[in-house]
């Protein structure tokens, strides 16, 4: 599960204060809000890549506020990807398993697995420079789930993606967290992908306050 | 449907163009870049220009006989050997200081950044004799009874000033100047995004910079070497007064100009002259294929 405890989160002069927030073990939540309300703040500070001033955050039981992001486990789908350039897909796929120093047979297996699940077995060992934007996020939500992780964090997935590709991406998530039943959160500004995906709701008001949706 | 408007001073119809919500007509007129491309191309080419003027101007004065004296002279010879063997070890040195130095300066807000932002420029805009001068006075100094020359060449058995490692040394300050600038630019452009992610799937930090950053960089750390060992081959006034001019021993080919102008061997010093062009040139293509190579 996910639980953030009266956090703080500082981002220059932009401040998040107090936030809750909790998201049962093997729910898919989805979080609203404006544009530049600090949504993708809240979500760097999950991961650890932005700073609680105080409050703590949890990772299924786990007080992991002071944790470095490589010690959290925590899958991270960025608004922008962040592929890396100078890898293929194949090694996108099996990038954090070697860090793991996991054996060989399992990490061909792995990207074997993903590959198949995310329907980009064909692009195994092409360059990211050359991927539709649908495939750059398949890439992405592979590189992501290649280590099993705790938790999944998706920062606006489908906000690139033409109408088609959503609903294909629709079903693709929905399939691997029935796979793998990672807990989700997922930003997004579309009421559909609430629709669609969500198991729960939340709302990031403009004071910061986030509010469960019914 | 046309009007009788659309003959204007008696201009014909299909050069008269309506423009919708503006009901007046305009002139098609045929725009010439001409003179944009005569004033760039004429600015640009001064400098190509004086450049290729100097470079057969040397040639002209030149001869291949007086080519082939100067390179079979063994000065010439141990200077060209020294220059090779100097200016790659000042670049290798220069590109393994400036890549993690670039890489902190791009990444990091620390206390004191723009005074280390400063001081790296300190090289770069330093008259190269003071440079010189202030190795000589660094290695020379007493402090409290010690000198660090002393140290190294009394305990340490490596004696620096008026050897071969002062030229090493004298290239490096100059040379290591330059190849930071490159690399902090080359950091700067790339985006951190990448490592930060990397950083979330199980990157130490150090990972991050290793398996991300650096693969990213490789085209600015060619660029940088090429610099540095481009600076290192011209350096001369750190060296002259760091390392001395002594032949057979300290001389390096940009002290080899100076030291036959010096005893009247104009046509020599020519030759030599167009010799660290050719390295310059090769040098440089070497690289650029090799940076090419690394990014294709």
């Amino acid at each position: 599960m996910i639980e953030l405890r009266n956090v703080t989160v500082q981002a220059g002069k932009f401040q998040l204060r107090n936030l809750s927030i909790e998201v049962d073990a093997g729910q898919y939540a989805v979080l609203m809000g404006r544009t530049g309300i600090g949504k993708t703040t809240l979500i760097e500070s999950i991961c650890g890549l932005r700073k609680v001033v105080c409050g703590q955050v949890w990772i299924h039981g786990t007080d992991v506020t002071h944790y470095s992001p490589s010690d959290r486990e925590i899958g991270y789908v960025p608004q922008d990807l962040a592929l890396f350039p100078t890898l293929n897909v194949r090694e996108h796929l099996a990038f954090a398993l070697r860090l793991r120093r996991v054996s060989r047979e399992r990490i061909v297996a792995r990207v074997k697995e993903l590959a198949e699940t995310l329907g980009i077995t064909h692009l195994l060992d092409r360059h990211v420079q050359g991927l539709s934007g649908g495939e750059s996020q398949r890439v992405a939500l592979g590189r992501a789930l290649s280590f099993e992780p705790a938790i999944l964090l998706l920062d606006e997935p489908l906000s690139a993606l033409d109408d088609a590709t959503r609903r294909e991406t629709y079903a693709l998530l929905k399939k691997v967290q029935k796979a793998s039943q990672v807990t989700t959160l997922h930003i997004t500004h579309n009421q559909e992908d609430v629709d669609v995906l969500a198991d729960c709701c939340f709302r990031m008001e403009a004071n910061g306050m986030l509010v469960t949706v019914s | 449907m046309e009007s009788n408007d659309s003959m204007v001073d008696g201009t014909a119809r299909d050069d008269i163009k309506r423009y919708p919500n503006e009901g007046t007509k305009q002139r098609l007129t045929h725009r010439s870049d001409f003179v944009f491309f005569l004033v760039m191309g004429g600015l640009s080419s001064c400098f190509i220009l004086l450049i290729v003027l100097m470079l057969a101007a040397d040639v002209m004065f030149t001869s291949f006989q007086d080519f082939k004296v100067a390179m079979f002279k063994a000065e010439i010879q141990a200077a060209f050997k020294l220059t090779m063997l100097s200016c790659t070890a000042a670049a290798v040195m220069s590109l393994w200081v400036a890549t993690p130095l670039g890489y902190l300066l791009a990444r990091y807000s620390f206390p004191g950044r723009w005074l280390v932002d400063t001081l790296v420029d300190i090289p770069i805009v330093l008259p190269p004799l003071v440079l010189g001068l202030s190795l000589l006075i660094l290695f020379h100094l007493p402090v409290f009874g010690w000198e660090l020359e002393n140290w190294l060449r009394d305990d340490v058995g490596f004696g620096v000033t008026y050897r071969w490692p002062a030229v090493v040394l004298a290239q490096f300050s100059v040379s290591c100047a330059f190849a930071v600038r490159t690399m902090r630019v080359t950091f700067d452009q790339i985006d951190p995004r990448a490592e930060d992610v990397a950083r979330t799937l199980g990157c130490t930090r150090a990972q991050a910079f290793w398996k991300i950053a650096v693969p990213q960089a490789s085209r600015g750390m060619i660029a940088a070497v090429t610099v540095a060992w481009a600076r290192a081959l011209g350096e001369f006034g750190p060296i002259l007064v760091f390392a001395g001019a002594t032949r057979m021993k300290t001389e390096v080919l940009s002290t080899s100009v100076f030291l036959e102008l010096s005893i009247g061997e104009l046509n020599s010093a020519v030759a030599l002259s167009l010799l660290m062009v050719m390295m310059a040139v090769v040098v440089l293509l070497v690289l650029r294929y090799l940076g090419a190579g690394a990014t294709a």
